[in-house]
């Protein structure tokens, strides 16, 4: 399924696949006809539950993610481990603490499996959504955010489509005092994307009076 | 060989140094990974202690940076699969901190401001195998890698060498840190591709 020009979700049969928690990853092995292996971490887009879905960006200088963006067709197969971690997980587990969510581009792949097990599991855990992705066409589930029963704030940081009423900057401490529950709601935080966008996000909430350790991230790419 | 991947063909094939351990690949890049924001402490209220011992002992940091120090060129390994080659630091040797610890226990955990924990035996960390760095690549090591200081300990995935280290506690019975109960091994060798439980 492409979701962006640069993003594809593919839908794997796992046989025996145990189950997973919303916010884990896999990894995911590929193998050459010479035996040469490359090994790459995804995270899981889809509810616990459902089959495993992994939702994929092309990095240009990519080994693993072009392969899967633009070359695999249905009835391929390769190698899954996982899932794995057990830290970056959202569970709803009778606690009323609002979930606050902040995703940057690719990041909202484990936010997105957060949301989707949110709605499953019909919890009525308030949930919010900030969501900064470069252009409109660069944001990943559009059709389906506006269905999750969450509030979605969009920034848009490079270019906005007509009429654009959202966010139109990078995500900065003015922006998340404004979208951010309050520190005094006690919310659970998400945050994930680049390393430059996640340590903005958690420096800014630490700023703002969230207790460091209620914020959960994950990065990628280097510095 | 696992199920050949249709259509793949891969191209990192270019380490034949046999420095690479098996799953990584080599970046100039240096990822960072972290399960939360970046502690940032005051140097006049940093301090790294040693517990376990027949007495606490404690530096601060001016305590610390008069100690020997060592430069050192190592390879590291990320569980998330990056490898990065000749990597430079500085810092103490865990040797030199435990000359002044009289003990005899065989495991440690490493403590952290923002309360991440990992746990080592002592034996990996003793023998010129690990440092406590407060210098990467000729400059005050960066708070995002771990700064003011970090463990060290390159024989082992990256997740062992501890950000934002503030001491050490020594123990008889291995005790397993942050990652270690959520899923990751407890040891970690990187050659022997220990990432998970079960591996």
């Amino acid at each position: 399924m492409t979701e962006t020009p640069a993003v594809r979700t593919l839908l794997l049969d796992v046989p025996g696949w145990a189950g997973h928690r919303a916010g884990q990853h896999v990894d995911v092995r590929l193998t050459a006809e010479d035996g040469y292996q490359a090994e790459r971490s995804y995270s899981i887009a889809s509810a616990p539950g459902d089959s495993v879905a992994l939702t994929v960006e092309r990095l240009d200088d990519g080994e693993v993610s072009p392969y899967l963006v633009d070359e695999v067709v249905p009835g391929d197969r390769f190698e899954l481990r996982g899932p794995i971690g057990g830290y970056f997980v959202w569970e709803p587990d009778g606690a009323p603490d609002p979930v606050f969510l902040v995703a940057g581009g690719s990041g909202i792949v484990p936010l997105m499996a957060m949301l989707r097990h949110r709605r499953a599991a019909g919890s009525d855990v308030p949930a919010r959504l900030l969501y900064s992705a470069r252009t409109g066409e660069d944001v990943i589930y559009r059709g389906e955010l506006a269905e999750m029963g969450a509030e979605v704030v969009q920034t848009l940081t490079r270019a906005q489509p007509p009429g654009w009423a959202g966010y139109a900057r990078r995500v900065d401490v003015d922006m998340l005092r404004e979208v951010a529950y309050s520190p005094q709601a006690n919310p659970r935080v998400f945050v994930c994307g680049p390393t430059r966008f996640v340590e903005a996000v958690a420096e800014g909430l630490v700023a703002l009076g969230h207790k460091p350790g209620r914020i959960r991230t994950e990065r990628f790419g280097g510095t | 060989m696992g199920i050949v991947s249709r259509g793949f063909s891969g191209r990192g094939r270019g380490d034949d140094s046999g420095r690479l351990p098996p799953g990584q690949y080599s970046t100039d890049d240096f990822p960072v990974l972290s399960a939360g924001p970046t502690p940032h402490t005051a140097l006049a209220e940093w301090s790294f202690t040693i517990e376990g011992g027949t007495q606490p002992v404690s530096w601060s940091w001016e305590e610390f940076h008069a100690l020997p120090s060592e430069a050192v060129t190592k390879d590291i390994h990320c569980v998330t699969k990056w490898s990065k080659f000749d990597t430079d630091w500085e810092g103490v040797a865990v040797d030199t901190l435990l000359e002044s610890v009289e003990h005899d226990r065989a495991y440690a955990v490493a403590y952290c401001d923002g309360g991440y924990t990992t746990n080592v035996p002592v034996e990996d960390l003793t023998g010129g195998k690990a440092w406590v760095a407060f210098g990467y690549d000729g400059e005050p090591l960066d708070p995002e890698h771990g700064g003011p200081a970090r463990l060290l300990v390159p024989h082992l995935y990256f997740w062992k060498s501890a950000k934002w280290v503030r001491g050490l506690r020594l123990l008889d019975d291995d005790e397993p840190g942050f990652w270690e109960t959520n899923g990751y091994h407890n040891y970690g060798d990187p050659w022997r591709e220990q990432r998970y439980w079960g591996d």
